[in-house]
């Protein structure tokens, strides 16, 4: 079995409020191997993005604190790295691609000159030969007229180029890890696919391991070898893509895969729903913090976090109703 | 049978600064039957909420006519527009900009009324506390601000503003994209219930396709300003013509086990042309899999291929 590049364990990140202590991050822990596709899947605010921001070690702080756990990348421990030490690894060896292209990207410098920047910054190299590897990053991601587009300033991209641009630069300097936060969420279902197939082929290229951060079951089907479901700051169930899709073990990855509208259910059905909304994360109680909304909560259920049971090899969930039964004395 | 709103060859053109101009709708047309649905899907840029706009009388309209149960509303302006008004109602995407932040909720709600001086004065407090009950919030919350709800919970602020008029049509701009699945769900359902016990009638933009599946009768698929196909809600996803609408259903991310890992299953290469420089033939040719010389020639007209279904394909 090979190595994983990132191997998270036990994360907690706490962030310190007016209202008190929000545990954002609490005992997150999941592998990604080289080549595959890792999909963090929730609702909003259920942690997914500061998973992927304590990666990187770019949780604001104060108010957010790594106060347990580990990451290790490549086996080093990235919560126990100096600043200095981050910034190499951070665009370099680990690369980000975000939401919004638009925003994300420099509006006074050109697409080629921004990626020329991330090339020098990780590699000693002239700044001819910096922008002509962003020249062949931006082939490499399928953009039209390279040479053309290099020179173009982001507003001047539709976009789709745009997350191309930001991917060309993600990609400059060969990163072993690739975080995706959602981002194929501001692109047209078309320019998705497009994306998807790009980050597809590149990591079967490469061997890039990627995480993506998304909000869509479709997308993990698409996409994911393995799944995280979070809820309030927790991995709630993890496991191969085709084993969590098809034979969730948690009630709330149940409930999310069946509100989803599909273009093959009867469509004079109401949709199933999920009562209530996420909490917030500075009153969580002792228990599961799904059990307000969970159609089989039981008492058991607000008095103590369920353990993780193993449903099948690698895929397991944390939810008491999995749990063996004691057997009454 | 009766159509409640037509709508014929509507056009939107609006100016750029260096004297072109966008085509943003150009010649749509449409009926929606009393107590039905009627989708409109297609990427940004199609012209999808520009017609919705359009049919609420807030873009300008360059051409075509709008007809809303026998008011012409395309054509109406000043005090008989007003008088209009409370019969077309609008709900819009984002649950955040579109509830002024100053206001308390039951004011939002209150306003169309106020404003409209539709019902008695004195009614119209217990009126906003029914609206609210209806879209499933309780009446209490009325002394509350828009930030202290949910995303969800302010669509439903959003909804029971657009039923306080006592609507005929209500017009949906994208009502769910920017709300998690789960609440998604609790929405969608809520739209559907409104519409089994009052007989609204809606007009519903939409970009997912699992959605407008879910809620809607008919739908129109709408590429650079133009429908360019249109059919019964089953049919289009049974049988799509249009190589466009093919391309849609097939990029839409699903769950089903031969989509498991395809990496997206991309089928169209590029980006739509710009709406200011149209080409002459079929608009959607650049992109298509299957174009010939003949449709970068001419332009497909719609036309029916079967019973309810129209395309705008020389091909299909």
């Amino acid at each position: 079995m090979t190595e994983p590049v990132l191997d998270i364990r036990n994360l907690k990140v706490d962030f310190t409020t007016r209202r008190g202590v929000a545990h954002v991050l609490d005992d997150v822990s999941f592998s990604v191997a080289p080549g595959e596709l890792l999909a963090i899947v929730g609702e909003s605010g259920c942690g997914k993005s500061m998973t992927a921001l304590s990666v990187l070690g770019l949780i604001p702080s104060p108010p957010g604190k790594v106060v347990g756990g580990s990451i290790l990348f490549q086996g080093r421990d990235l919560t126990k790295l100096r600043q200095s030490e981050m910034r190499k690894i951070r665009g370099g060896d680990i690369a980000m691609i975000f939401q919004e292209p638009m925003t994300s990207l420099n509006p006074v410098f050109t697409c080629g000159e921004q990626i020329a920047e991330a090339v020098r910054l990780h590699q000693k190299v002239s700044p001819r030969a910096a922008l002509a590897r962003a020249v062949d990053m931006l082939r490499a991601v399928g953009i039209p007229e390279p040479e053309l587009r290099a020179r173009a300033y982001p507003h001047q991209l539709s976009g789709g180029m745009r997350q191309r641009v930001m991917i060309a630069m993600a990609l400059s300097c060969e990163p072993k890890l690739l975080i995706a936060d959602e981002p194929t969420t501001a692109l047209d279902v078309t320019v998705q696919a497009q994306i998807f197939g790009l980050l597809d082929e590149l990591r079967q290229k490469t061997g890039t391991a990627i995480v993506l951060i998304t909000h869509d079951m479709g997308a993990v089907a698409e996409m994911a070898d393995k799944v995280a479901v979070m809820y309030a700051g927790r991995v709630i169930e993890r496991g191969p893509a085709d084993a969590v899709l098809d034979d969730p073990g948690h009630p709330y990855t149940r409930g999310l895969l069946a509100s989803i509208p599909r273009v093959d259910a009867d469509p004079d059905a109401d949709l199933p729903e999920i009562p209530g909304i996420v909490p917030a994360l500075t009153d969580l109680g002792r228990g599961c913090a799904f059990a307000p909304r969970c159609p089989l909560a039981v008492d058991a259920c607000h008095a103590a976090q369920p353990r993780h049971v193993a449903l099948s090899g690698d895929h397991s969930a944390a939810c008491i109703q999995l749990e063996p039964r004691e057997v009454p004395a | 049978m009766t159509q409640l709103l037509s709508v014929r060859d509507l056009k939107v053109h609006f100016p750029t600064a260096k004297g072109g101009t966008v085509h943003a709708v150009d010649g749509v047309s449409f009926d929606i039957r009393r107590g039905q649905t009627l989708g409109i899907v297609g990427e940004s840029g199609s012209g999808k909420t520009t017609t919705a706009l359009a049919v609420m009388r807030l873009a300008p309209i360059t051409g075509g006519e709008i007809d809303l149960d026998g008011t012409p509303i395309s054509r109406i302006e000043g005090e008989a527009l007003r008088r209009a008004r409370p019969r077309f109602q609008m709900v819009f995407q984002d649950p955040f900009s579109s509830l002024n932040p100053r206001d308390r909720v039951g004011r939002i709600i209150r306003q169309p009324m106020d404003l409209l001086g539709l019902g008695e004065p004195s009614g119209r407090d217990a009126r906003v506390e029914e609206l609210l009950a209806q879209v499933g919030l309780r009446p209490e919350l009325k002394s509350l601000y828009p930030h202290q709800f949910s995303g969800g919970q302010r669509q439903r602020i959003g909804l029971a503003r657009a039923l306080a008029t006592k609507p005929d049509l209500i017009v949906f701009d994208e009502p769910v994209s920017a709300l998690d699945v789960a609440v998604q769900a609790q929405v969608l359902n809520l739209i559907r219930r409104l519409q089994r016990e009052t007989g609204l009638t809606y007009l519903f933009i939409s970009h997912d396709l699992g959605v407008v599946r879910h809620i809607c009768d008919e739908i129109a698929v709408m590429y650079l300003g133009q429908i360019v196909e249109k059919a019964p809600a089953a049919q289009i996803f049974a049988a799509p013509r249009h190589p466009y609408t093919q391309a849609l259903i097939a990029a839409a991310p699903s769950l089903a086990p031969e989509h498991r890992r395809r990496g997206g299953g991309a089928r169209l290469q590029g980006d739509p042309p710009s709406p200011v420089n149209l080409p002459k033939g079929c608009r959607f040719a650049s992109r298509c899999p299957i174009a010939v010389e003949d449709c970068r020639q001419r332009m497909p007209a719609l036309r029916e291929v079967a019973a309810g279904q129209a395309v705008a394909c020389h091909l299909a």
